[in-house]
C-alpha cells in the first residue's frame, strides 16, 4: 500500500466513514470504521466510542487518551465537545463524582482558607473565551528521528468557548498574601502506585491573576464533559494544555517556585529561541513549557486526496499563542510562490481562526502549503524544528494533492 | 454528556444514607483491549511485562511506540517507569522487560 492510499484511508476512517475504500486497501479497509492507521510506524488506532464522545482515535486505554478525527476541524471552528480530544497521565481517574460534594479548596499562602462548591464559584460574575487547547506532543508521531510518548498526529488540539470565572476572582477572594509567587494547580486524578509524581501545575502568580486564566465549569455551553475535566478545570489561554489541569480540586499559592515533577522534570523545553536542538541533541538548559508556537492546517483536503482539475476551494484554520492571526498564506507550487488567504469571522486572539482561499490546480499532482503569521510577526519554519520531547511541532503543513 | 446517576447502580439501602439533594455521577470506563505481542525466547520477559506494566497503564503505551528503536530506548523507557515513577519492579525484572521489549517491539 502506497503512503498514500494510506493517508487516504485516513481521512476516510477519520471522517467516520466505514465505505469500502477499494479492493487495493483490502488490508487496512477490513478495520475501516474501526480502526484508523495514522500515517507513521506503528500508527494503528482503533477508533472508539467513549460515553458522552464520538468514535475517536484511541492511542492508550488506561488512562484513556483519545485523539480527535482530524476531519473533524472541517466542521466548524469550534470543536464540538463530543469530538474533544482526552488526555490523562495517571491512571487513577475519578469515576464517580458528585457534584453536590465537590469542593474546590483554596489555600497556602493567602489570608484564609477557602473551601468552594461549584454553586459558590458559579454565584461569581462569569467569563466567557474561545480558546484552543492543543497538547504540548501534539503531532509528535511525525517528528523525525522519533521519540517517546505519546504518538499522536495532528488531533489533539480542539477551540471551545469556555465558560467559569477568573482566577483573579477567586484569588482575590482568598486573599493573596505580599511575597506570593506561583499558584499550584491539583485534580482528583492521580497515580495508581503512591510513589508515582502526583499530577500539579504551576502558573506565576501574576500569569494565574490576569484576568484570563479560567476555572471553567462549561465548554461550548455544555458542563465539561466527564473525560475533559468535569465538573471544573482550568483554562490557560494561549498556554500548552498541560496546564488545563481538570477536575481542579485544589489551589495552593506559594510563596517559593514549585519544585514538583511536572514542572521541574516533565514539559521542558530547550531554553532557546527556537526551542529546538539539533536532531539526537540534548538540550544546555530547559525551561517549562509555555506558550503555542503559531499553526495552521488545510482541513478540506486531506494528503493524497484525488481531485477534480480546476477551481479549488480551500479551506482551514490557524492559531497561535494569543497574539492572533495576521495573515494565513497559502502556496500551490510547494512554497516557491505563496497567495494570501481570506480570514473568517474572529473569535478572539486565543481562537482558532478559519480562513479560505480558491486556487487554480491543473491537472498533476500538488503540494499544497499553509502558513501563517501572528500580529507578533511570528510565522512557522519550512523545516520542523526537534526537541528530545517531541513539543511544539509547527512545521509549514503540507498537503498533496493529485488533480485529473 | 453522557452521565448516569449514580442510583442505577446503587442499592437503595446506600443511596438512602447519603444527603436527599446528593446525586453522584458516575463513568463507565471501557476495559482496555490491548495486548502485549510474544517475542520468542522472551517468555519470562513477556510474562514480567504482563505482571509489572500493566499496574500503571495499558500496553498500547508499549504499542504505539516508534518501532525498531532498540536498546537504549526500551531501556531508558523500563528505567524512568522505575527510578521516575517508582513502578515497584525489581531490577531483574527490569531488565527482563527491557530485554523483551527490544525484541518484540
Amino acid at each position: 500500500m502506497t503512503e498514500i492510499d494510506r493517508r487516504t484511508l485516513l481521512r476516510h476512517a477519520g471522517a467516520g466513514l466505514i465505505a469500502a475504500s477499494g479492493a487495493a486497501l483490502a488490508p487496512f479497509a477490513a478495520r475501516a470504521g474501526e480502526a484508523v492507521t495514522l500515517p507513521f510506524g506503528n500508527g494503528e488506532r482503533p477508533l472508539v466510542a467513549y460515553p458522552g464522545k464520538r468514535p475517536l482515535l484511541q492511542m492508550t486505554a488506561r488512562p484513556p487518551q483519545l485523539e480527535t478525527p482530524f476531519a473533524v476541524f472541517d466542521e466548524g471552528v469550534i470543536t464540538p465537545n463530543d469530538a474533544f480530544f482526552v488526555r490523562y497521565h495517571l491512571a487513577d481517574i475519578p469515576t464517580v463524582i458528585d457534584p453536590e460534594a465537590f469542593r474546590l479548596t483554596v489555600s497556602g499562602h493567602i489570608d484564609g482558607p477557602l473551601n468552594l462548591t461549584l454553586a459558590d464559584l458559579k454565584a461569581m460574575p462569569a467569563n466567557e473565551i474561545v480558546a484552543v487547547n492543543q497538547c504540548s506532543g501534539n503531532s509528535r508521531g511525525f517528528v523525525e528521528p522519533r521519540v517517546a510518548g505519546g504518538q499522536l498526529a495532528n488531533g489533539a488540539m480542539g477551540n471551545a468557548r469556555w465558560t467559569g470565572v477568573p482566577i483573579k476572582a477567586v484569588l482575590d477572594r482568598a486573599g493573596v498574601k505580599a511575597g506570593a509567587v506561583q499558584v499550584v494547580f491539583e485534580g482528583l486524578d492521580g497515580p495508581v502506585v503512591a510513589e508515582t509524581p502526583d499530577f500539579a501545575k504551576a502558573l506565576g502568580i501574576d500569569h494565574a491573576r490576569d484576568g484570563e486564566v479560567m476555572l471553567a465549569w462549561a465548554m461550548n455551553g455544555q458542563d465539561l464533559p466527564w473525560l475533559n475535566g468535569y465538573p471544573l478545570r482550568l483554562v490557560v489561554p494561549g498556554f500548552y494544555g498541560t496546564y488545563w489541569v481538570k477536575h481542579l480540586n485544589a489551589i495552593t499559592v506559594t510563596d517559593k517556585p514549585y519544585e514538583g515533577f511536572w514542572m521541574k522534570s516533565a514539559y521542558r523545553i530547550p531554553d532557546n529561541s527556537c526551542a529546538c536542538v539539533e536532531p539526537g541533541q540534548a538540550p544546555k538548559a530547559t525551561v517549562p513549557i509555555n506558550r503555542f508556537t503559531i499553526r495552521s492546517f488545510l482541513t478540506n483536503l486531506a494528503d493524497g486526496a484525488a481531485i477534480p482539475a480546476g477551481r479549488t476551494a480551500l479551506r482551514g484554520i490557524a492559531f497561535d499563542g494569543g497574539s492572533g492571526i495576521r495573515a494565513v498564506a497559502i502556496s500551490s507550487d510547494d512554497g516557491r510562490s505563496w497567495s494570501e488567504a481570506s480570514l473568517g469571522p474572529d473569535l478572539g486572539r486565543y481562537s482558532f481562526r478559519p480562513w479560505t482561499l480558491s486556487v487554480d490546480l491543473p491537472a498533476g499532482t500538488h503540494a499544497l502549503r499553509v502558513r501563517a503569521t501572528g500580529n507578533d510577526g511570528a510565522t512557522q519554519p519550512m523545516e520542523p524544528r526537534w526537541n528530545p520531547p517531541g513539543y511544539m511541532r509547527n512545521v509549514v503543513e503540507t498537503v498533496r494533492v493529485r488533480a485529473a | 454528556m453522557t452521565v448516569r446517576p449514580l442510583a442505577a447502580v446503587l442499592a437503595a439501602g446506600l443511596l438512602a444514607s447519603l444527603p436527599a439533594a446528593a446525586v453522584p455521577l458516575s463513568y463507565d470506563l471501557p476495559e482496555p483491549t490491548a495486548q502485549l505481542r510474544p517475542a520468542p525466547g522472551h517468555e519470562a520477559g513477556l510474562a514480567a511485562a504482563e505482571a509489572n506494566c500493566q499496574s500503571c497503564h495499558s500496553v498500547d503505551y508499549i504499542a504505539m511506540q516508534p518501532p525498531g528503536k532498540g536498546a537504549d530506548f526500551w531501556i531508558s523507557e523500563v528505567t524512568k517507569m522505575r527510578k521516575v515513577y517508582h513502578a515497584p519492579m525489581s531490577e531483574a525484572d527490569g531488565k527482563a522487560i527491557a530485554d523483551y521489549l527490544v525484541a518484540a517491539y
